[in-house]
């Protein structure tokens, strides 16, 4: 499905401030796999997911998703095959648009925008069913700003959005961590009920250990743009945080654990 | 009362110019509030619009024709600017100050000198100072249909498109939506409005000067901020919101005929102007300054 193969990407090459994030980085994901990735800050996780959304294009190296290569495409002809989540729940909505803009936008993602009308009566009626579904009580305020919903709820709303046409790849950065621990909590099992329904591969960057233990077939730990963990299966399954902890100091050679890791 | 009475003498004039002008201002809506994109061009382009539509009416091509012409001359220049823009990387204001520049030359060899006078009593024109009123009732049926056609537009797929792209770039990219186009798109249409708007102007007021357009983008700039600050409260339908811009317009030249009634000199009237927008545009930081209120913004988003 997703094979990346020995990307760099170095940020302000030749410069004092050169910073090679990505090194040599290969991954494979098998179809419908689910990979959770975690990494202290700085480890490239955030870089890994742009560079295969097409943020920017890698120094060397290519992307393959669908046996189509990704490698020089635009973000916004990737967008076609790729769903996305963001850290900032500012980032994956129109603010000033309505809720119902919004998801209108998103389903046409991969199409060419013409003259036609912007949205329809039909889909009205079917983005307000994929709301109920959701349970956040947006159902009925399809014609709401954007603007006006909670983080958690922002976030819900651009996961439907990234779902809304089933993304051969849905990348997730951290889309929990601005919400505090329940709504956190929903906003997983509203992932977890979209990822099921069309069995989605996903790349999702966590700091929360435990979600990441519990989440998904495979896990990742990047260190120093390196993939340094990758366990899956069974050995996964059975992962308990203290073990989790002790792979993260072995893989970067110090005792010191990233805060944010020990406190999730 | 004779202050008055010279008042509402003024009023036809002033109503005919803010409606034109409103086209224009119109045009400023769709780059500074939907695509959040301070495009200076239109100083230029207003001015284009006119030329070529004084040129070509002087040539004997139909007044419409000529309209027409004027609204893709304006959209080019847009055109311009977008690629200046998305193409070659330049930051807007930027773009737009290279294009105004550019346009002061192209502008002038259109003209062939510094002023083309077309006199209503030789063609038939659509709007002249000469009959105010009739003027007035033509601008209204110019904005009235305008504004139509782009509460339309913007209802469609692609004018869905570019809204999304000045409210948010990165979720558009994210979308599927090509930003660089969006902004060309937005970029043309507004500038197209703009010419559109100095081809009325110019039959307005019987000529069309090289320097016709300076400033203009303040006159926009200050419909569109009159109109939300009076009327962004009542008028949320995005048809009514436009209507509000060139109501602004409107209530912009009101208060230029007011000044100048009560005897502000002419020469002082762009430092007036720029003093007025000025205030206009530091109504909506005050206002988050002291009362913790924001209006209703388009496509901005001040951290
Ligand atoms: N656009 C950019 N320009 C310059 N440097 C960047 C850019 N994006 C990331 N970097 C740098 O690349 C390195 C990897 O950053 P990245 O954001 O991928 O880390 P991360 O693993 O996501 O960390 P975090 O957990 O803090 O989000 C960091 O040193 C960062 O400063
Ligand atoms: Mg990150």
């Amino acid at each position: 499905m997703l094979d990346i193969q020995k990307i760099n990407k170095t940020f302000n090459p030749g410069t004092i401030n050169a910073n090679h994030a990505l090194k040599d980085l290969s991954l494979h994901l098998a179809d419908g796999e689910s990979v959770a990735v975690i990494g202290g800050n700085g480890a490239g996780k955030s870089t890994l997911l742009n560079a295969v959304a097409g943020v920017w294009s890698v120094d060397s190296g290519s992307i393959h998703l669908g046996g189509v290569d990704m490698t020089h495409l635009p973000e916004y002809k990737r967008a076609k095959y790729i769903g996305r989540v963001f850290q900032d729940p500012m980032m994956g909505t129109a603010g000033n648009m309505q809720i119902e803009e919004n998801l209108a936008l998103a389903a046409r993602r991969g199409d060419p925008r013409g003259l036609r009308l912007g949205i329809s009566k039909a889909e009205r009626e079917r983005f307000r069913e994929m709301l109920r579904i959701l349970d956040l009580g947006l159902e009925n305020r399809l014609t709401d700003k954007a603007g006006l919903l909670s983080g958690g709820q922002r976030q819900a709303l651009t996961l439907l959005m990234a779902t809304l046409r089933k993304p051969q790849l849905l990348l997730l950065d951290e889309h929990t961590a601005a919400l505090d621990p329940k709504t956190a909590a929903k906003v997983m099992e509203v992932t977890r009920t979209l990822v099921n329904q069309d069995r989605l591969t996903t790349l999702m960057i966590t700091h929360n250990m435990r979600d990441a233990i519990e989440y998904g077939d495979r896990l990742l730990m990047m260190y120093n743009g390196h993939i340094v963990v990758d366990v899956s299966g069974e050995e996964k399954k059975n992962l308990t945080v203290p073990q989790l902890l002790n792979l993260f100091s072995q893989a970067s050679g110090s005792d010191e654990v990233d805060d944010k890791l020990v406190l999730s | 009362m004779s202050f008055l009475a010279s008042l509402l003498k003024m009023l036809p004039d002033a109503a005919a110019q803010g409606l034109i002008w409103g086209i224009l201002a119109m045009g400023v809506f769709i780059t500074y509030k939907l695509l959040d994109f301070s495009d200076l061009t239109v100083d230029g382009s207003i001015c284009t619009g006119g030329a070529v539509a004084a040129l070509l009416i002087l040539n004997g091509v139909p007044v419409a024709l000529a309209m027409v012409a004027a609204f893709c001359a304006g959209a080019l220049a847009g055109l311009v600017t977008a690629i200046l823009h998305t193409r070659m990387g330049i930051p807007p204001i930027l773009s737009g100050i290279l294009t105004q520049l550019a346009l002061y030359s192209i502008n002038l060899r259109i003209m062939g000198k510094s002023m083309l006078a077309v006199s209503v009593d030789k063609f038939q024109l659509l709007v002249s100072v000469r009959n105010q009123s009739a003027s007035c009732l033509v601008a209204l049926v110019f904005v009235a249909a305008i504004i139509g056609v782009l509460y339309w537009f913007f209802g469609t797929e692609l004018g869905c498109a570019v809204r999304a792209t000045g409210a948010n770039a990165n979720m558009s990219r994210a979308q599927g939506i090509n930003t660089d186009t969006m902004k060309l798109v937005g970029l043309i249409l507004s500038n197209g409005l703009v010419g559109l708007s100095g081809a009325l102007y110019t039959q307005y007021l019987g000529s069309v000067t090289v320097n016709m357009g300076r400033g203009a983008i303040v006159i926009g700039l200050a419909a569109v901020i009159i109109g939300e600050v009076l009327l962004g409260k009542l008028f949320r339908n995005f048809a009514l919101r436009l209507a509000g811009v060139v109501i602004g317009a409107i209530l912009y030249y009101v208060v230029i005929a007011l000044v100048i009634q009560l005897g502000l000199n002419t020469d002082d009237l762009k430092l007036f102007s720029a003093a007025f927008v000025a205030l206009a545009l530091y109504v909506p930081h005050w206002r988050m300054k002291y009362t913790g209120k924001s209006l209703q913004k388009g496509g901005k988003n001040h951290a």
